[in-house]
């Protein structure tokens, strides 16, 4: 039985807004926990109450990430707040070729802030979760005074356990080495911004935010040991990502524009606003550094799974010690792929 | 030096406004400066205002120049 | 894309490089100056240099609104914004652009000012309609295919009777520079031999302004649409007319541009600006009947009017060779600052921060180009 049913007023998820009571450590914090928390995450750990959770692990490497989520909107076309902080942690595990096993959840909650928007938040939550197959087992709650968080702030961390033996780095690309993308660019960021009132453009794009183990799990059980590394391009996008790897591991890049898959809404708002698709956020994308040799294989287990049926081999690593990620141009050009500078804004010229 | 987009009329909307689409990416937009414009005409979009109408005849004419240009150059 | 797409087949674009290849004489070079910031943009974005023969030069021109707006203009800006009953509102493109002593709009509003980047005029008018206890300023810059926007946002103010919405106006004009340039250079320090004329200033203002240099100076100028395949087709275009010693305007861009342009922008911005004497351009200094201020009847609506400031004059960092490559005498690797003290993080010019600034497309697009690797293929 859920010790926290009768505790405290029952809460008015339709019209309630979270007040410092909530954040205070007494019933109503606990009713908050309860009904909002604990139904949506919905486990037995959790239903325990504790201020924490014990669980067995097999032995060998752990696997342990961190992260927070401040977005804004909290909630955009294809996903909100709560569904990225269960994906991209999930993530950051997978990337290192890990199982992920278990998370925690942290809440720094503004006062005023809906009940409904923060139980919508909390199930968004549980269901990525559940379909994950990973338990948010522990947490904690936090309130603070009206402009002092926007909204709500998540900070997770996540446990997983790495096969033996293996030890994917971002400094492990090599010349000679494939480039594997699983999928189209921009996505994300192209619906978070499309919610966004000053830029002003509709469009259908939805968020790609989804949590890649399965097709982590699908690409080692083909060459696992032939994968150098892998990372999810997220906040300055493919071109960050690849600019990142080459610096860790000495290397340049070269790439090929024509076969970057780019979805056609999302190259025409980038178009539209003087965005290179390169810079813009991902959370449901995954690059992969492998084996030459092996390329054809993995690539072929990634267009199997649901979740890369668009991936591309989009290029090589090749000996630079200038570390110059290059890109041939669909024009027949070449150009640099460069980190982003400061903030991503729109340009008119 | 300007960041101008063609984008094609889908909405003629209130006020001299419309709606164009970018291959399915929808903005609306002033046609303070352009006259005659219907929908499926395609016009310049500059920071919010549509400031040409695109000439389609032309544009055929343009694409007809470039393709000679570059198949003699191909072939010689 | 519909009028894009086709502009950018590489198919198309192998062609056309091998004929403007046949077409350009062997043992003659061919210089030509592409004015637009836009131009030198998509340049650099799809490898353009990269395809055409050796004996082709594009020499990045000034026109860049951003680049060559004075320091001390940002900095006039950031005193407005100062101010704490004005909300400034401004192009992405200028929050990073750097003031004097390392000051930016993007640092003014990290330290309080309320500063607000918008996409469209329309939307300061919001802003000053939901907000009728503040002071809206609209910080204005481009050349002409910027200024009817401006207007429009002016007229629409006046017709709905706002109070609390004005300019700081910035506008600045394509043919005097052009021609600051033609009668300031020299043909040693720079060939000189053509325009590729911009795209969108001339949808405003039409061909016809150009006819002054081909006649005057002797240079063709061949109107140029924004995309890779437009620009080469002009440069096809140009190389043809040097080879028989024509100087002659010709737009390549006729889907878009005639030779009239736009009447109704030209009209508008004729009732609501007037030239200024003269006006201080970066890189290019003071150039008369050069930029655009508001007229006495509209002055309502100017900034400087309303908030009588200080004139500020700034000096560039020294070392810094934005003027010299604005004009197009030097490259951006000439510059010492370049890749060292002055790079897209830390911008010490505002060549480097606008993205289309000639240093910002060479580090962004060039940078892996040294002579030698270029020869290589």
């Amino acid at each position: 039985m859920n010790r926290m049913d009768l505790v405290g007023r029952k809460l008015d998820l339709r019209q309630g807004l979270v007040d410092l009571s909530h954040g205070a450590g007494g019933r109503a914090m606990a009713r908050l926990i309860g009904d909002i928390f604990v139904a949506a995450f919905d486990n037995d750990m959790l239903r325990a109450g504790n201020d924490q959770s014990a669980f067995e692990v097999a032995g060998g490497r752990m696997v342990m990430t961190t992260d927070a989520y401040v977005v804004s909107p909290l909630f955009f076309p294809g996903g909100d707040i709560g569904l990225l902080a269960v994906n991209g942690t999930i993530n950051d595990i997978a990337m290192a070729g890990a199982a992920p096993l278990y998370m925690s959840a942290s809440f720094v909650i503004e006062e005023g802030f809906p009940l409904a928007d923060l139980q919508r938040i909390a199930q968004s939550m549980g269901a990525a979760s559940r379909a994950a197959g990973v338990p948010i087992i522990t947490g904690d709650t936090k309130v603070v005074e009206r402009g002092k968080a926007d909204g709500v702030f998540i900070s997770t961390a996540c446990v997983g356990s790495a096969p033996a033996g293996l030890e994917l780095s971002g400094d492990k690309a090599r010349p000679g080495d494939a480039i594997l993308l699983s999928g189209s660019i921009g996505d994300h960021g192209v619906a978070v911004m499309s919610r966004r009132q000053d830029l002003g453009f509709d469009t259908d794009v939805l968020s790609d935010t989804t949590a890649l183990h399965g097709l982590v799990a699908a690409m080692m059980a083909v060459g696992g040991a032939s994968i150098r590394a892998m990372r999810d391009p997220t906040r300055g996008g493919l071109a960050a990502t690849l600019n990142e790897i080459a610096h860790q591991s000495g290397v340049g890049a070269r790439i090929d524009e024509a076969a970057l898959p780019i979805k056609p809404q999302v190259a025409a708002a980038c178009e539209l606003l003087g965005l290179d698709p390169l810079n813009v956020a991902n959370e449901g994308k995954l690059v992969a550094i492998v084996e030459r040799g092996a390329a054809e294989a993995i690539l072929a287990a990634m267009r199997a799974h649901p979740l890369g049926v668009e991936a591309a081999l989009i290029g090589e690593i090749v000996a630079d010690d200038c570390r110059f990620v290059q890109m041939t141009t669909a024009f027949g050009g070449a150009r640099i792929v460069d980190w982003l500078s400061g903030e991503q804004l729109p340009r008119i010229c | 030096m300007c960041l101008a987009i063609p984008a094609r009329v889908v909405e003629l909307l209130p006020d001299n406004m419309a709606r164009v689409s970018l291959d399915g990416v929808l903005k609306t937009t002033s046609l303070a400066f352009v006259e005659g414009v219907g929908v499926g005409d395609y016009i310049v979009l500059h920071v919010g205002y549509a400031l040409a109408k695109i000439d389609e005849e032309e544009a055929q004419r343009t694409l007809a120049l470039l393709q000679e240009a570059a198949s003699l150059g191909v072939l010689a | 894309m519909k009028h894009l797409d086709e502009y950018r087949d590489g198919h198309l674009a192998k062609g056309l490089a091998a004929r403007i290849a046949q077409e350009a004489r062997t043992g003659r070079s061919y210089s030509f100056m592409e004015f637009c910031g836009g131009h030198t943009h998509a340049i650099s974005r799809y490898g353009v240099e990269d395809i055409l023969p050796e004996n082709i030069r594009l020499i990045h021109g000034p026109g860049c609104p951003v680049c060559v707006l004075p320091m001390g203009r940002i900095d006039e800006a950031i005193e407005l914004a100062k101010n704490p009953v004005v909300t400034l509102c401004v192009y992405g493109d200028l929050m990073r652009v750097p003031g004097s002593n390392g000051a930016s709009l993007t640092r003014a509003k990290a330290g309080g000012a309320d500063i607000r980047m918008v996409y469209s005029t329309l939307e300061a008018i919001e802003i000053a309609e939901r907000a009728p206890s503040r002071e809206i300023v609209f910080f204005a810059i481009g050349f002409e295919t910027t200024t009817p926007p401006t207007v429009a946002a002016i007229r629409l103010a006046q017709k709905k009777g706002l109070k609390n919405f004005s300019v700081f106006c910035n506008h600045v004009l394509t043919p005097a520079a052009m021609r600051q340039i033609l009668e300031t250079s020299d043909p040693q320090a720079l060939p000189l031999e053509g325009f590729i004329g911009p795209a969108h200033v001339s949808t405003v203002i039409g061909t016809a302004p150009y006819e002054a240099f081909a006649q005057e100076f002797r240079k063709p100028v061949v109107i140029a649409g924004f995309e890779p395949l437009d620009v080469m087709q002009a440069i096809l275009m140009l190389v043809r007319q040097v080879n028989d010693g024509r100087a002659e305007v010709e737009n390549e861009y006729i889907r878009a541009v005639t030779l009239e342009g736009n009447r109704i922008a030209q009209q508008e911005i004729a009732e609501v600006f007037e030239l200024r004497e003269s006006f201080e351009w970066r890189g290019l200094g003071e150039i008369p009947k050069s930029a655009l201020r508001l007229r006495e009847a509209y002055g309502d609506y100017d900034a400087e009017r309303r908030f009588p400031m200080e004139k500020r004059f700034a000096r560039d960092n020294p070392a810094c060779e934005c003027g010299p490559i604005l004009q197009g005498l030097k490259q951006p690797r000439d510059c010492k600052l370049f890749g060292t003290a002055c790079t897209p993080e830390t911008p010490m010019g505002a060549c480097m921060v606008s993205s289309e600034g000639s240093c910002a497309a060479y580090w962004a697009y060039g940078r892996f180009r040294a002579p030698e690797r270029r020869a290589a293929g």
